[in-house]
């Protein structure tokens, strides 16, 4: 992708792209004559698809690392046993504010959601999330 | 205003040259070694990883400077099968260095980067869709590859997942990839689908270095003769129907899955055992095989 100022008709430089961000790659470019600036904010799906060809989006200038496509692809946390998961004292309490039939349930979302994001303590704040997913 | 072809170079992202970097870096690891042969099979659970690390190990015992390339990201076993799982993989300045198996057998496998053994090859990433995963795989194949240190080598087997849909990508990768050995069991179901996969392997012109009938018989333990472990193998007749040569029959031997679940070398430690012969009769095979297929390409 190349990127033209239409006022100066001159190709816009690039300036720097920042971290990934949920998948999403910013990108700056600016016009050399007039100093406009662009960011472009890409596709996630594309992004991640680009990426997986190995090649740096917004500049390549960067030592080639070993394996670096391969670390960054795999997530490398064990996954949770519900074992491993610690609940704090005040979410134990509001757990068994849930009415008993529904506890089991709940339990059962928030564990699954922690497993998914790696979570190791079930803290109020864990909990509000899960919440709001729901809808409980 | 100006077009798409008066602007030089893609904003910045320089994405070909660095695309044509990849390659000559891959080329240049790969120009070290001699041969290199992909193990595929129709289908899973034929011992297609099994026979790669038994013939590793034979050629390794004869001198030759093998490497094994683990190219099944999501099921891996060839890190566990030669002894190496949980060795810390070093790096140098040119890449990383491969775990070294009996023998100096060099293994790479993404086994090897995970943490602990329940852990799976999961993906980071905001979508998992089959295309994405696919490229994923073959990327991280591509890297295995390029990224370790294989040095000078005589021969490096690709140990493919089942099914013939990466063979392609290897290609690709690899284009001049000395051919590919099938594995299969004498059972209709294996038959029938690696005859699908030879059919697609003649399709894309690569040559088939040969079909191995895995677990084709077993040794009675009393009188010692061999029985036929499936009622009826036609994979000797497959071949010649398919027109690929038959490079042997590895009788069933319980010493080999215990030999490689406990990542020991079995064809060093069972001297005569019936299936030691048998790999050493394919070993050769595939040594005249590829040695005269160099030769040919003089």
């Amino acid at each position: 992708m190349k990127f033209l100022c239409v006022k100066c008709d001159e190709q816009m430089k690039f300036i720097k792209a920042d971290t990934p961000e949920e998948g999403s790659v910013s990108i700056i470019f600016g016009c050399p004559k007039c100093n406009n600036q662009i960011a472009m904010l890409t596709n996630p799906q594309e992004t991640q698809l680009v990426r997986t060809l190995g090649v740096n989006i917004g500049g390549g200038a960067a030592p080639h690392e070993p394996l670096t496509l391969t670390k960054g692809l795999m997530k490398d946390k064990p996954p949770l046993l519900d074992d491993d998961i610690v609940w704090t004292k005040e979410a134990e309490e509001r757990l068994k504010m849930v009415p008993p039939f529904v506890q089991p349930m709940a339990k059962r979302a928030i564990i699954s959601y922690a497993r998914e994001k790696g979570i190791g303590e079930i803290t109020l704040q864990v909990m509000d999330v899960v919440k709001e997913k729901s809808g409980m | 205003m100006k077009r798409y072809s008066e602007i030089s170079g893609d904003g910045g992202s320089n994405i070909v040259a660095q695309v044509v970097a990849q390659r000559d870096r891959l080329k240049s690891r790969m120009d070290r070694i001699r041969h290199k042969v992909a193990v595929m099979s129709g289908k899973g659970g034929v011992g297609k990883s099994a026979v790669t690390v038994n013939l590793s190990t034979l050629l390794a015992m004869r001198g030759y400077r093998v490497g094994i390339v683990d190219a099944d990201i999501n099921g891996p076993s060839v890190a566990k099968m030669t002894g190496v799982r949980g060795r810390k993989l070093d790096t140098s300045e040119n890449g990383v260095l491969p775990a070294i198996g009996y023998s100096g057998i060099k293994v790479m496998s993404t086994d090897m980067l995970l943490p602990f053994d329940e852990t799976p090859v999961a993906w980071n990433g905001p979508s998992s869709t089959h295309a994405w995963v696919g490229t994923a795989e073959m990327g991280m194949v591509r890297e295995l590859l390029t990224d370790t240190c294989w040095g000078d080598l005589d021969m490096l087997f690709i140990d493919l997942p089942p099914g013939p849909n990466r063979l392609n990508d290897i290609i690709n990768l690899i284009p001049d990839l000395n051919g590919v050995i099938m594995v299969t069991i004498p059972s209709e179901v294996s038959e029938l689908v690696v005859m699908k996969s030879i059919s697609m392997v003649k399709e894309l012109k690569i040559p088939i270095l040969g079909l191995i009938e895995n677990m084709g018989s077993y040794i009675c333990k009393s009188c010692g003769s061999e029985e036929p472990l499936f009622p009826h193998s036609s994979v000797k007749d497959m071949a010649a129907y398919l027109n690929i040569s038959y490079l042997g029959r590895i009788p069933f031997d319980p010493l080999i899955s215990q030999a490689l679940d406990k990542g020991l070398p079995f064809l060093a430690e069972n001297k005569d055992s019936p299936s030691k012969k048998a790999f050493m009769k394919i070993g050769e095979k595939l040594i005249q095989c590829t040695e005269f297929q160099c030769r040919a390409s003089l």
